[in-house]
């Protein structure tokens, strides 16, 4: 198959003429920056949106595809970045769902094939299972063994390693290449440069909905395929300077937590968060991060345990049993990135004066809100950290995720806080704005303040911290040294408690 | 002393409108409408069927068809239902209107119609009380099997009934057999689950939700045509279906979506809607009131455990209530 064309209009040109070419047996990286068009791209390959210019050829045919359905006739898979799953239903009944099969619905027969699926290429699938039983990595096959079920030939997998552990992850290439060796075509979805360099053979790159180019990936280099992502040299590296002055500025004690439904979400952690350092959080999502969190911010109920902020003049003080309002007003500021990103720290409806005016509403001693501070500060978030908004009064839903990100740290930055609490805070952001984005928070760290960083991309946490504190479900797995630690052990120590020998169970 | 004998059919042709609106509503939230115009819908397809039937009286002269006295009524009340699910439908899926609203404005607008035409119809008549009794066409709708009379108690509590008291049971069953074992039950459930998931799997949505709205009302419908030709024995009066539509739509949670739980749970309800006239209660009316609230309490107490248990298969379809976009940018 070959010599895909597609151009996509509408308000926003998501992908301007963009050709782009597929071959069997091979595994393409499609490589750019947030907003830059390839998922766009990828949805109008199976089917998602219609393009409104420009013509998809398969094995030489021009073919239209105007559904999800007619992809699948054409042996086009996409594996969505959010898996398409129904929770309450079953492994099995999840990839017979949409199918027209002849005869009646026979899940005995259904699992039959796709045991027959999972053998040939290396899964494990319980096609009894429940969807809301399953872990990520296990939704995640579900979703490769529904697009094989299908039969396809074509397989696209969007971003599908931003929710594995290194484990996980190498587990899912050897899949992969086990079916590139099958014949399958396959695209993955990226933008982490070291998967493309693992996993793929051939690298195209798109920005802002242009196709710039493609190479073998054997024939380039991470920071080849970054300048041609950005568009301009990017230094690839994250500073680390070196912690200025630390001292223990928070330290939690035995916190132990449990969710409202009596689930253990914490056990007996503790650990000292120095100022002038960054403090690296990594886990499995779901580890007990947001519990921890949210407990120093005081948004948490906590059974047992003590959290104490220490003041510069070395005076304790408890926060817990403290409101959020008191807790901020001593200097703890949260930048909390939930899923939902606009969740916790933003209303989506409301312009970015207003959002920056969540936190400075309650200043000042007439009964009117004072609205020229927050818009200065809103006026100067946007200029230092380059928003890209039409203004001031635009709702913040109608930013993209980086933009909105950017307003919620500056905005967390500006109080002048003395410890920050992060988490997830690149989250969905392209090279580029991550990289901003490290640069506030090692600002921060040189300015004394106090910086949890909870993240999921393991190299950057190594790359960022000082000190990462390693969770698994909710104990404390060890506290490495961010210099000194490597990816593989605290893979390890993610998925087992202090890390034991692999070969333990 | 308590005469189940005579209670357990009392029971269950309270129970019967009950069942035929769960059971529609529960086709259609399942694919995630939540469809409050029930109760309305109810009365549009009890006074359509009243209109049908009363207008065949009116025209054929005393001479009454059997065949014709049920299919016309039944067809009428089948076409108003169907009508009302279109409306909804239109509104809610095509249009995105908010679906409490619609299902609050139709059921509004169903007890006003209801009670419009049979108010029109009973001036028509000339009648002295404020009702209309088809009582030829109701001998056809409440006529029980030839030979239950012959078979003591065994007849009275299971062969006593209506072929629309049967068909109830028989459509739950159906509907609950089609929703947990055929690929288009399937669909419909994750349709109500997680759209997304199902447009991107190649299910019409739009379909679907139409189907089951139109499908769900026509089956409630039914109910109310059940309630004036048998259970009222043709008897219309404004007002008298009272408030069963709103029991109906208890009783889909009471049975956590499953139409074959609602046979029995139905039943139940009917049971304890007319609990107080067979508990010697006295003179003192307040301990009838009380009786009176079991239904509700029951649904109370029952939505509280499953609110407890937390289990994910008994909580209503994820996607209730929310109208489906396809994502555009």
């Amino acid at each position: 198959m070959r010599g895909i064309t597609k151009i996509f209009d509408g308000k926003v040109t998501a992908n301007n003429n963009v050709d782009l070419d597929i071959y069997k047996g091979e595994i393409l990286s499609l490589l750019g920056e947030n907003g830059s068009g390839k998922t766009t791209l990828m949805n109008m390959l199976s089917g998602i949106y219609f393009p409104d210019r420009g013509q998809i050829y398969i094995n030489g045919e021009p073919v239209t595809i105007n559904s999800p359905r007619e992809a699948y006739d054409h042996g086009i898979g996409m594996i969505h970045q959010h898996f398409k799953l129904v929770d309450v239903f079953t492994a099995a009944e999840n990839i017979v769902l949409g199918l027209e099969e002849e005869g009646k619905l026979d899940l005995a027969r259904v699992a039959e094939k796709i045991q027959k699926i999972c053998d040939t290429y290396g899964f494990e699938v319980d096609p009894k299972k429940k969807i809301y039983d399953m872990s990520v990595s296990q939704k995640q096959t579900v979703e490769i063994v529904k697009v094989l079920y299908r039969g396809a030939d074509i397989l696209i997998l969007d971003e599908p390693t931003a929710v594995l552990t290194p484990q996980e992850t190498e587990k899912l290439f050897t899949v992969l290449r086990n079916m590139r060796s099958a014949g399958k075509a396959i695209v993955i979805i990226t933008h982490k440069l070291h998967e493309v360099e693992a996993i793929s053979d051939r690298v195209a790159v798109l920005r802002k909905g242009e196709y710039i180019g493609e190479m073998k990936t054997s024939e380039t280099n991470a920071q080849e395929m970054t300048n041609m992502m950005v568009g301009r040299e990017v230094a690839l590296n994250i500073d680390r300077p070196a912690p200025v002055d630390p001292r223990p500025k928070i330290r939690v004690e035995d916190l132990t937590v449990r969710s409202s439904d009596g689930v253990l979400k914490l056990d007996d952690v503790s650990f000292t968060a120095n100022s002038g350092e960054i403090l690296g959080i990594a886990g499995i999502s779901g580890c007990g991060q947001k519990e921890l969190l949210e407990a120093i911010a005081g948004l948490q109920n906590v059974e047992k345990g003590s959290i104490t902020y220490i003041h510069d003049d070395g005076s304790e003080e408890s926060l817990l049993g403290k409101d959020p309002l008191q807790i901020a007003s001593m200097g703890v500021s949260l930048s909390f990135v939930p899923e939902d990103r606009l969740g916790m720290g933003l209303v989506a409806s409301m312009d970015l004066t207003d959002n920056m005016m969540l936190r400075s509403f309650r200043k000042g001693k007439s009964v009117f809100t004072d609205r020229k501070t927050p818009k200065k500060l809103a006026e100067k978030v946007v200029d230092e950290l380059d928003v890209n908004t039409p203004g001031v009064s635009t709702p913040v839903r109608r930013l993209s995720g980086g933009n909105v990100q950017k307003v919620l740290v500056g905005r967390e930055i500006a109080s002048a806080p003395t410890v920050l609490l992060s988490a997830y805070i690149v989250r969905g952001l392209d090279i580029n704005s991550s990289y901003t984005i490290y640069e506030l928070l090692n600002l921060q760290k040189k300015n004394g303040v106090a910086v949890i960083y909870v993240g999921e991309d393991l190299d950057v946490l190594l790359e960022l911290c000082d000190r990462i504190l390693v969770l698994c479900s909710g104990r404390v797995s060890g506290i490495v040294d961010g210099v000194k630690a490597d990816k593989n052990q605290v893979g390890l120590m993610m998925t087992r408690l202090g890390g034991g020998d692999t070969d333990e169970q | 002393m308590f005469d189940l004998i005579a209670f357990i059919p009392r029971a269950i042709v309270q129970g019967i409108p009950l069942l035929y609106g769960c059971t529609g509503e529960t086709i259609s939230e399942k694919a995630g409408s939540l469809n409050l115009g029930i109760p309305g819908v109810m009365y549009v397809g009890g006074i359509c069927g009243v209109i049908g039937a009363f207008l065949y009286e009116q025209s054929c002269g005393g001479h009454v068809n059997g065949f014709l006295a049920i299919t016309i009524p039944l067809l009428s009340c089948l076409l108003g239902s169907l009508l009302m699910g279109l409306l909804f439908a239109v509104l809610t899926v095509t249009l995105r209107a908010n679906q409490n609203v619609v299902g609050l404005a139709m059921t509004t607008f169903g007890v006003g119609f209801g009670n419009f035409f049979g108010g029109s119809l009973i001036k028509l008549t000339g009648s002295d009380v404020p009702s209309i009794a088809l009582s030829a066409t109701s001998r056809y709708f409440s006529r029980g099997l030839p030979f239950a009379g012959d078979m003591g108690a065994f007849g009275k509590v299971f062969l006593s009934y209506g072929f629309l008291a049967y068909a109830a049971v028989i459509i739950a069953f159906i509907t609950a057999y089609v929703l947990k074992k055929t690929r288009t039950g399937l669909h419909l459930r994750a349709v109500g689950e997680n759209p997304a998931t199902a447009d991107a799997a190649g299910i019409n949505i739009t379909r679907y939700k139409y189907l089951s709205i139109c499908i769900g009302c026509m089956i409630a419908g039914l109910g109310g045509l059940y309630y004036v030709m048998d259970y009222a024995s043709g008897v219309w009066s404004n007002d008298a279906f009272g408030d069963r539509g709103w029991l109906a739509i208890a009783l889909v949670i009471f049975t956590l979506w499953r139409p074959n739980i609602a046979v029995f749970a139905s039943f139940l309800f009917g049971g304890l809607y007319i609990l107080y006239l067979f508990i010697p209660t006295g003179t003192d009316l307040a301990v009838k009131e009380l009786y009176k609230m079991l239904p509700y309490v029951v649904t109370i107490i029952v939505l509280i455990l499953t609110g407890m248990r937390n289990k994910r298969e008994n909580q209503p379809p994820e996607s209730l209530g929310l109208p489906y976009f396809r994502e555009d940018r």
